[in-house]
């Protein structure tokens, strides 16, 4: 469904008199097909707006190729728009319009009749949980109501590719899990491919069959979320010490049952009363490690085991954690987000 | 055919927003009546100096030419509102031709102006302007003309600048010049020489005077042939220059 080589993108930006080249996406090559659900995860700033509006013919590459559902993104970008279906971060519709208003028209934009968009649109109202709201403003919706009705104008004419970017940001909790059920229906209801971006690992996780990632405008990774997570060598393991004297002897004993890194050198992390490293499956070999303690009369005050995470493998790839790259990404000043 | 159903609906849309909006309706309603009654009686001692015939068949032409570029200097600013909400983008992903979305509002600009048009022209007849039919209606389209043009022109720059903050400083420059050395209100054969040599170069001019002129029913005088070929010109330029910014991947 989605084929691309080296996919560029350069931003010329100007601070004062300073001109400067930013490389939003660096060389991106990426294999979507038919029918799978990808998420494309990456911190804020990575290059995921810009690798999907060049996917979706707003932005032509500045190097590299695409084919989207078919058609080349540059020489074939009206069948591509016809052919897909895109959901902005920064919505669709007017403050001040009516939700109907704004969906029939854009229905009638691709060409459908004010009858067909209308019929349609009102089943979609209905599937999404819009029910009684086709005469109001998006101003006065909720979060979670707008970014649905977004959804429904992406959806209006019936595409069998659908962009979602950032679909869930900035919405509580609960609308994020009621809109991951909706997103989660258009493969299952319609068949449709989806391809979505996103920097919450929770939500790439729930949703996808295949993850990619990307940071700094590069793919770092592309795979299925088990197969990434198996990359991370084993689980954390995470003793609390009762003794702080004994902290030392304890670090001693997970290490001998702990995976040492690539450089060969000791993994096991001292924090405070806490020590802490990765143990090739940990169910198995932390019993032992228990009997172990108890011999040398070492009490434990906690003892956790954690499965890899998808932030474990962003870790693991980028040397940062997702959470930080977040924090460190530059403000970006053309963002529309509010 | 497939372009105008699409100007269509991107034009209903605008103006259903529009009508929504009671203030709109009665601003761009008020606008004209304001020109006529309070500029009036202001220019009815100067028609004497200038030794015009009919105060009215004089200054009708000038502010209908003012209506129309101030109005439409200012439909950027909408733009730039629907480009934060998305509104923009989300056309632009569909296959509708790219010049029917600036089509689409800018028949909504046109229509707006026409409107003004005629309750200027006819409050103007009432008041006992004396203009022939034919040169009213050669004067409306060259006025509809140019502000179109200047709607093609604020909407690409709107989507350039992307921000009122940028936007409106540019217009202020640009609108300075323009109505200093258009002779909207008085005609630049009052000013000293150099003054008229330098409106000789303001295209905005000699669509004044040949808005005039047309009023006056003086069809064979150059005023009118000019206006009419720098009315074209600017509408073709400024709609080149909008559809390159809806066209453009940036926007
Ligand atoms: N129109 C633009 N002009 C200049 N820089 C831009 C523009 N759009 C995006 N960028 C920059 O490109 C980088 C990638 O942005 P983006 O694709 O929006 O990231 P993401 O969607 O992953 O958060 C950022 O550094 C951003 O500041
Ligand atoms: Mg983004």
């Amino acid at each position: 469904m989605i084929h691309a080589r080296g996919l560029v993108q350069t931003f010329q930006t100007r601070e004062g008199r300073k001109k400067g080249e930013v490389r939003a996406v660096d060389g991106v090559d990426l294999d979507v097909a038919e029918g799978e659900v990808v998420g494309f995860l990456g911190p804020n700033g990575a290059g995921k707006t810009t690798t999907l509006r060049m996917l979706t013919t707003l932005l032509r590459p500045t190097a590299g190729t695409a084919t989207v559902a078919g058609f080349d993104v540059v020489k074939e970008s009206e069948q591509v728009r016809r052919s897909i279906g895109y959901v902005s971060q920064s919505g669709a519709t007017g403050q001040f319009a009516r939700a109907g208003d704004e969906v029939v028209d854009h229905g009638m934009l691709y060409g459908m009749s004010a009858a067909d968009a209308r019929r349609r649109g009102q089943e979609l109202f209905g599937q999404l949980d819009l029910e009684g709201l086709w005469g109001r403003q998006p101003k006065t919706m909720s979060g979670g109501q707008r970014r649905r009705l977004d959804i429904v104008m992406g959806l209006i004419h019936e595409p069998t590719l659908v962009f979602l970017d950032e679909p869930t940001t900035g919405l509580d909790p609960q609308a994020r899990a009621n809109l991951w059920t909706h997103i989660a229906d258009l493969r299952k209801r319609r068949g449709a491919t989806v391809f979505l971006t996103t920097h919450y690992l929770d939500e790439a996780d729930a949703l996808s069959d295949r993850i990619i990632i990307i940071d700094h405008g590069k793919i770092i990774a592309a795979d299925t979320s088990d197969n990434l997570k198996a990359q991370v060598s084993g689980d954390l393991v995470d003793l609390e010490v009762a003794d702080p004297d004994l902290v030392a002897e304890a670090a001693k004993r997970l290490d001998s049952i702990a995976e040492t890194d690539s450089d060969g050198r000791d993994a096991v992390e001292i924090d405070g009363n806490h020590v802490r490293a990765r143990v090739q499956r940990a169910g198995k070999a932390v019993p032992g490690l228990l009997a172990d303690l108890r011999a040398a009369d070492i009490d434990l005050e906690s003892i956790e085991v954690l499965r890899p995470t998808l932030d474990d493998v962003f870790l693991t790839l980028t040397g940062r954690s997702l959470r930080d790259a977040e924090s460190s990404a530059p403000a970006d000043p053309t963002s529309k987000e509010k | 055919m497939q372009f105008l159903r699409e100007s269509f609906i991107v034009f209903r849309r605008q103006l259903r927003m529009n009508l929504r909006n009671p203030a709109w309706v009665l601003i761009g309603l008020m606008q004209p009546i304001l020109y006529l009654f309070l500029f009036g009686p202001l220019l009815k001692p100067m028609a004497e100096q200038l030794g015009v015939q009919n105060t009215w068949t004089f200054f009708v032409p000038g502010m209908l030419v003012q209506l129309g570029m101030f109005g439409a200097f200012f439909a950027g600013f909408g733009l730039i509102s629907e480009w934060r909400d998305g509104v923009i983008e989300a056309e632009r992903v569909t296959p509708a031709s790219r010049t029917a979305l600036l089509m689409g509002r800018l028949w909504r600009d046109l229509l707006q102006l026409l409107v003004q048009a005629l309750v200027l022209v006819g409050l103007g007849y009432w008041v006992g302007m004396d203009a022939p039919l034919g040169g009213v209606v050669l004067g409306v389209l060259l006025t509809l003309l140019v502000g179109g043009a200047c709607a093609a022109a604020s909407n690409a720059l709107a989507l350039t600048t992307k921000s009122e903050d940028v936007m409106a400083p540019v217009i202020n420059v640009v609108m300075m010049p323009v109505l200093l050395l258009s002779g909207i209100l008085l005609p630049m054969t009052i000013g000293p020489d150099w003054l008229q040599r330098t409106s000789d170069f303001m295209p905005f001019r000699w669509i004044t005077d040949g808005v005039r002129g047309s009023f006056l029913g003086d069809f064979g005088a150059n005023g009118v042939m000019w206006g009419s070929v720098w009315a074209v010109v600017l509408f073709a330029i400024a709609l080149w220059w909008g559809t390159a910014t809806f066209r453009k991947e940036n926007a």
